[in-house]
């Protein structure tokens, strides 16, 4: 298929029908109301398909929890203090193995905050975000092709490990338009997962539930689950370098950030500075090998996010101390630009005397 | 010697955790012989709720769902969207389906989703100890009532049933009680009606049943079933509250 | 070399259709580029604008801070936006409705009275076209062919419309 330009709402709509998503459940909230309407408009009809525009977040992932349950690819999206209230279904959907899609194109906060892009849903994200010991595995895309290709991923992931998969992404990457190609066709027949609820035909009746009054039944689900998150952590952690060989400082930023700061790079790059780039692709698992791997080559390390300093802990978990942590950041739904960002690698340069 | 009574196929050889008198067990009987009746045991996906019948899921032989506090419209109604060929059916208490869980299930039924609702109303929230519930009545003594509740400022008890009756996706909606053998007869009657509607693709149904705790209410089981007849069925009066199944014999 | 422009105006001028053309021009050209509306609270007042980036390497932000370009159908865009073309820059500037005496003198501009001769070639409602037509002339981002064929496709099927659309861009392209 021929790239077509589309905005980023639409392609992951588009690339979740492909991919085989078979229900969509959302609830409005700007600025990732694209996908729903796309949705609406090109899932709701196919056969075998549904659409509902639920009555709110809640209820919404919670549709989501039923859909999964019944073995379908399903997927919700939302934004910042939407995806706050799906944190409660998010948790039984991870307790009960459920695979499924949660899009976040998160937007400043806190509160009802800005509708502008920003990276303030780090923590929640990565932390599991609702209650209990659990986590989701966090994808962190930063262009609208990219954000096809990781819807995909995503269902995947969510399939081969029975986990929710978030996809993090921001307001101004669910706006913006972008030449995007498709690599895949919609399937015309689904599969649905054996490991479902679907009536107790030629079985027995089967429950999904995670409620016991013996605490040590409880204890082995969250050893299974950890056991099983540690498989992740081995076999799904992704990260990118760039100009990294050379580098004296190296940037540390994900998503629309890591794309500004690429910007930055190549500015002072054509000054001299000897400065690259190390790219969290999946945020949970953090590519913390990949961070200690770059720290033999240099020990400073800038993280640019649009928040204010989330992700440093977790570069400063993976460098146990051996390398030396800046940061800069913008919060509340300020984009930076590639020039400002340029001016901060310049002078923390100077600063830390790697001239 | 033929048999005449036997546990219905729907349930397993499980012995009921319930209270002694309480009406959870009653229910759960009715709901299995009807999925018997109806030979629907291969499709149904129950969804129970968090409360007493939580463990629901150890006495039905069907497939279940845990679900979230007052989120079982949703769940169901995702259930049902992505397999509309399995009959789903939710088991709520008050304080589910009438407090925490009022959106998803108004909204389920106005969107006429086919699911079937079997709301237990016992007028106290039963496993975090006899809380007032929505559905508390007016000088009704609970743990957060100590007082009983007072209309100034707990407001009145909430009939839920008559404002799912409302929504025009709800299609079918009665209000039943399991005090005494003929309510229970009744009771079943309406959980078959309310499956059958489901069956037949018609829209939302409801069952509410007037459902005894006589832990919670300080009372003998006996006491509880007279209480249910004097007091709360003057409250939430007992019969059809809407039938547009345009089925009035079925059950 | 990356060159942002900005499409500013009030809501139904067709403000980010020509953005939106431009885009897809650029794509078609093989070009890189991104195209940003501006959206939710912003965009109910009935103010509409959309920043383009096109460039022959990857983009790094969509956001015009400084942009190379800005075309204003209306005067609110004008006093918003003139500031910050960067110096040197090309302002658009659609005379049939402003009337604003522009003081910078660090940048060219572009006087287009796009209603007027949306009128003249029979559809008040093409002024967008007009502008987008003296536009690509005047920035030499894309070609004018580019222009059409991404009309065409973003119209599929309505020959009548893209008829009186190509009349109005070559009126608007014919005009330096």
């Amino acid at each position: 298929m021929p790239e077509v330009l589309m905005n980023g709402n639409s392609a992951i709509a588009e690339a979740a029908i492909r991919a085989g998503c078979q229900c969509y459940f959302g609830y409005p909230i700007t600025p990732q109301n694209e996908l729903s309407e796309y949705m609406a408009l090109n899932l709701s009809r196919r056969k075998g398909c549904s659409f509902v525009q639920a009555e709110s977040e809640l209820a919404a992932i919670n549709m989501v929890y039923g859909a999964s349950a019944a073995g379908v690819r399903v997927m919700t999206s939302s934004s910042s203090p939407g995806i706050s209230l799906k944190q409660e279904g998010i948790s039984y959907l991870a307790a009960n193995e459920l695979p499924c899609v949660i899009v976040n194109m998160s937007r400043g906060g806190p509160g009802l905050g800005s509708i502008s892009a920003a990276q303030s849903d780090y923590f929640q994200a990565t932390r599991g975000g609702g209650h209990g010991d659990y986590r989701t595995i966090v994808l962190a895309p930063s262009s609208v092709p990219e954000l096809a290709e990781f819807t995909h991923r995503a269902f995947d992931l969510a399939d081969k490990y029975l986990v929710p998969v978030m996809i993090l992404g921001d307001g101004m990457l669910g706006q913006m338009m972008e030449p995007v190609a498709f690599h895949h066709e919609a399937p015309e027949v689904f599969s649905v997962r054996s490991r479902s609820l679907r009536g107790a035909k030629g079985r027995p009746s089967r429950i999904f539930k995670t409620f016991t009054s013996k605490p040590a039944e409880l204890e082995e689900l969250n050893w299974s689950l950890f056991r099983r998150y540690q498989l992740i952590q081995k076999e799904e952690t992704t990260s990118e370098a760039f100009l990294t060989d050379d580098a004296r400082l190296i940037i540390v930023a994900f998503g629309i950030a890591a794309r500004i700061a690429r910007g930055a790079i190549k500015t002072v790059r054509a000054e001299g500075l000897k400065v690259g780039m190390l790219r969290p692709i999946t945020l949970w698992p953090f590519p913390t090998e990949a961070v200690k791997e770059a720290a033999k080559k240099t020990k400073q390390f800038l993280v640019f996010e649009m928040n204010m300093g989330q992700m440093v802990d977790d570069v400063k978990l993976a460098l146990e101390g051996k390398g030396k942590v800046s940061f800069y950041g913008r919060p509340g739904g300020v984009i930076p630009t590639p020039s400002e960002v340029a001016r901060v690698i310049s002078r923390i340069y100077v600063q830390e005397g790697l001239t | 010697m033929k048999k005449v009574y036997t546990r219905p196929k729907s349930l397993k050889p499980a012995v009921f955790h319930y209270c002694p008198g309480c009406g959870h067990s009653i229910v759960h009987r009715l709901i299995a012989e009807v999925i018997d009746e109806l030979g629907i045991q291969e499709k149904v996906v129950g969804v129970p709720p968090p409360g007493c019948s939580v463990f629901a899921y150890h006495y039905f032989d069907v497939d279940m769902l845990e679900s979230a506090h007052g989120r079982g419209a949703a769940v169901a109604t995702g259930m049902k969207r992505a397999n509309p060929d399995c009959i789903v059916f939710t088991y709520q208490g008050d304080g589910d389906l009438a407090a925490i869980g009022t959106a998803e299930t108004v909204h389920a039924a106005n969107r006429g989703e086919r699911i079937t609702a079997i709301f237990i109303n016992n007028a106290v929230y039963g496993m975090t100890g006899g809380q007032m519930a929505p559905t508390t009545l007016l000088e009704q003594k609970t743990t957060t009532t100590p007082y009983g509740r007072d209309l100034k400022v707990e407001g009145y008890p909430i009939r839920m049933s008559e404002i799912i009756a409302l929504t025009r996706g709800a299609v079918y909606v009665e209000r039943t009680a399991v005090n005494s053998p003929a309510n229970i007869r009744k009771t079943k009657k309406a959980i078959k009606k309310a499956f059958q509607t489901q069956i037949d693709g018609l829209g939302f149904a409801l069952v509410e049943v007037l459902s005894p705790c006589p832990t919670n209410w300080k009372m003998t089981p006996r006491e509880s079933w007279q209480w249910i007849d004097d007091v709360m069925s003057k409250e939430f009066p007992l019969g059809l509250i809407k039938d547009e199944t345009g089925n009035k014999n079925a059950g | 070399m990356l060159v942002k422009t900005i499409f500013a105006g009030f809501g139904g001028q067709g403000v980010l259709s020509m953005g939106l053309n431009l885009a897809q021009a650029a794509m078609m050209e093989g070009k890189h580029v991104t195209y940003l509306p501006a959206y939710g609270a912003e965009v109910r007042g009935g103010t509409a604008n959309c920043t383009v980036a096109i460039s022959d390497e990857e983009i790094a932000s969509p956001v015009a801070s400084s942009p190379e370009f800005v075309v204003v159908m209306n005067a609110p865009s004008l006093v918003r936006f003139q500031n910050q073309v960067d110096a040197g820059g090309v302002l658009f500037v659609n005379s049939s409705l402003i009337d604003i005496e522009i003081l910078r003198r660090d940048i060219e501009i572009v006087n287009v009275p796009a209603n007027a001769i949306a009128e003249k070639v029979g559809s008040a409602r093409s002024a967008n076209m007009v502008m987008l037509g003296a536009f690509t002339r005047k920035s030499r981002l894309v070609s004018i062919a580019s222009i059409v064929d991404g009309l065409k496709t973003a119209l599929k099927g309505k020959t009548k419309l893209v008829a009186i659309n190509e009349e109005a861009l070559m009126a608007g392209y014919n005009l330096f």
